[in-house]
């Protein structure tokens, strides 16, 4: 296994001299998140929604409340709306509009909120009910602007390139995944209000990381950041790390 | 496995050699020239040369010879830091990493000739350019203020001269006096900078003029990290802080810098200090260079390439790269994104997922800091956040200490990665 994928790398590189030309033929690193869904055909399923609710600058109540800013509001919480007992004490308890909790409820209203006045069947299809919540997500608070905003993306699950796999524990990878890091940390070792990683050995840092990753740790950044490395990539960084002089 | 890994360097080797013949300028080293020192373009030029170890020239156009951080500077304004502790120079980055620092600014981009001439009258080719100018002020966004106004009605919002001169009109305010902020329209360096600006301001009057008073006229209905702000500024200024929003008439004002007037909904206000922040653009170079569309210069997601020329990357405040924000932390780390995409282009090295992340801090009063975060990748249509956090409200003394100590140590990292 190992030795195949050194030598598909070893393929990718003869085909190098070809990228030098210019960016035409350079592939460029892969995506690895999408968008919730596709907003404009969302647009189109809105069309079913529109009846009762309204949606962007100056909506209002109407037989449903407004669903502009929906996304990170909690449930039952619009002025002068009469929400059902059921969606009023879902939001006292702490339901709060995400894309999760939107994906099940406009998938079956009453599977999530039994006593809601939402009088509609729900929406079978994923992809349909990922593409109207991204419609949706669109008069929600931006994070460009409100950085705390909720998130407009899903990581996908995509397998690593084997040009990328083979590297592992390679402190070369690791060296980019630290720049990173190193925003915050320094790389010569001072410890003012940051702690220093640096040499760290091998084995802690592992065992740090997926600490972090699973939330043992407190920390909210080191949380997410180490949430969205793969093990590889912890790999990776810890030999980088370690390979460190203090 | 030692074998594998011969095999695998050799064939690296060879890949390198066959690549120096098509090299785009022919002969010599790949250059790559890098407009503008901040964030964005030191930690670009710093990452590039520091990585590729000579195999890449790399030029970095920058006029000032010390470059003063814009992040921080709130914390001079209200008396945590001097303002020295904000200067960087470029020694470094020239003396250890090669890197050559031109001090001049740059005048125009011919891309079809893939040249950048300056004012100085020199003109450098490239392989590879990078745009990072920072932000420039829109013409007439704030009525009755134009940058010529800068010395009465301050902007501060590029660090250096600017926030010394804010600094010093807030000392000489009048006993009780009035200090007014014009809180620019989204989107804009650094979303909640002016609100961390007003707490400083705050905090400096509380302690040497405790009965002034402080306007915000603010055009935005909402702003990042407002529900901590606010709770700060009832716990610590209480009585000393209004903001004008637009319900209010924050979007109806113009500023009389000649009698140091707000007119506020047609209501005229006299205040003794103004500080002007005005709506932004992409720094003039991007729309010369002919790489903005609108107001900023369009990216993609997966590298920070222009999506006008694929020579051409843009990073930080100028580019539009989708849900990040415009802060220091963003464009340092796109710029070590660009960087490693840059140098697999002309070198071959490896190209790895891109990552993608903020953090921002910001102190209330102090040892009172709160931060915010996000993750973000790439998708086809933007670079979008995937995860987001924020400090609670009513989080108790220590961890608020503990986040302002874990920002000090931020401010000491970030300049290190930015500037050597």
């Amino acid at each position: 296994m190992r030795g195949r994928r050194r030598q598909v790398l070893f393929a990718a590189l003869l085909t190098v001299p070809a990228l030098s030309a210019g960016a035409e033929s350079f592939k460029a690193p892969e995506a690895r998140a999408e968008m919730f869904g596709d907003a404009d055909h969302g647009a189109g399923i809105w069309d079913e929604c529109a009846g009762c609710h309204e949606i962007g600058p100056g909506a209002g109540n109407r037989v449903g409340p407004p669903l502009t800013g929906l996304f990170g509001r909690r449930a039952g919480n619009i002025d002068g709306f009469s929400y059902s007992k059921s969606m009023a004490r879902m939001g006292a308890d702490g339901l709060t509009w995400d894309w999760r909790t939107l994906d099940a409820y406009v998938e079956n209203p009453k599977a999530l909120v039994s006593g809601t006045r939402m009088a509609y069947g729900g929406l079978k299809d994923p992809q349909d009910r990922a593409d109207l919540i991204a419609f949706l997500r669109r008069y929600s608070d931006g994070p460009e602007d409100i950085r705390e905003a909720p998130p407009t993306a899903r990581v996908r699950e995509v397998d690593l390139p084997d040009s990328v796999l083979g590297l592992e524990g390679d402190p070369a990878w690791g060296e980019y995944l630290a720049s990173e890091c190193q925003t915050c940390h320094q790389r010569d070792g001072s410890d003012q209000g940051i702690p220093s990683i640096t040499p760290w050995p091998e084995e802690d840092f592992v065992i740090a990381m997926h600490a972090y990753k699973q939330k043992l740790r407190p920390h909210p950044v080191m949380q997410m950041m180490a949430g969205r490395l793969s093990d590889e990539e912890i790999a990776a960084l810890a030999a980088y790390f370690a390979s460190l002089e203090e | 496995m030692q074998i594998n890994r011969r095999l695998f360097l050799g064939g690296a080797a060879a890949g390198a050699a066959v690549l120096q013949a098509p090299m785009v300028l022919g002969q010599g080293k790949p250059r790559v020239v890098v407009i503008g020192g901040g964030a964005g373009g030191a930690t670009c030029a710093r990452y590039i040369a520091k990585d590729s170890d000579g195999a890449i020239e790399v030029v970095l156009i920058e006029p000032s010879e010390v470059y003063y951080t814009c992040f921080f500077s709130n914390l001079y304004l209200g008396g945590f830091r001097d303002f020295d502790s904000l200067a960087h120079r470029y020694d470094k980055l020239a003396g250890d990493y090669g890197i050559t620092v031109v001090r001049d600014r740059a005048a125009g981009v011919d891309r079809a000739a893939r040249t950048v001439a300056t004012e100085g009258g020199e003109s450098f080719g490239y392989d590879r350019l990078v745009i990072a100018p920072g932000i420039d002020f829109k013409d007439g966004s704030v009525p009755g203020w134009t940058p010529d106004d800068a010395e009465v009605m301050p902007h501060a919002y590029k660090a250096g001269p600017q926030t010394a001169l804010l600094k010093a009109q807030i000392e000489a305010m009048p006993e009780g006096g009035v200090f007014a902020m014009i809180a620019p329209p989204n989107p804009y360096r650094c979303p909640p900078g002016p609100y961390e600006r007003i707490s400083m301001v705050a905090h400096l009057l509380s302690q040497k003029n405790p009965t002034a008073k402080i306007l915000i006229v603010d055009p935005k209905d909402k702003f990042s990290k407002q529900g901590l702000f606010e709770e700060g500024w009832q716990k610590h200024y209480s009585g000393m802080i209004t903001r004008i929003g637009p319900d209010m008439g924050g979007t109806d004002f113009e500023v009389r810098p000649g009698t140091m007037e707000v007119v506020i909904d047609g209501e005229a206000e006299k205040v003794d200090v103004c500080n002007v922040i005005p709506a932004q653009m992409a720094g003039t170079i991007a729309a010369a260079a002919g790489v903005t569309d609108g107001d900023w210069a369009p990216v993609s997601p997966a590298d920070m390439r222009s999506r006008i020329d694929e020579a051409v990357f843009v990073l930080g405040d100028a580019s539009a790269p989708g849900d990040m924000p415009k802060s220091g932390f963003s464009a340092n780390s796109q710029a070590k994104v660009a960087a490693m995409v840059i140098r697999a282009e002309l070198t071959g090295s490896a190209v790895f997922p891109a990552k993608y992340s903020n953090t921002c801090w910001s102190l209330i009063a102090p040892d009172d800091g709160v931060k915010v975060g996000a993750s973000y990748e790439p998708t086809d249509e933007k670079i979008a956040s995937v995860e987001s956090f924020i400090s609670q409200t009513g989080e108790d003394a220590d961890l608020r200490k503990a986040t302002y100590e874990e920002s000090l140590g931020w401010y000491a990292g970030i300049t290190a990665d930015i500037f050597g």
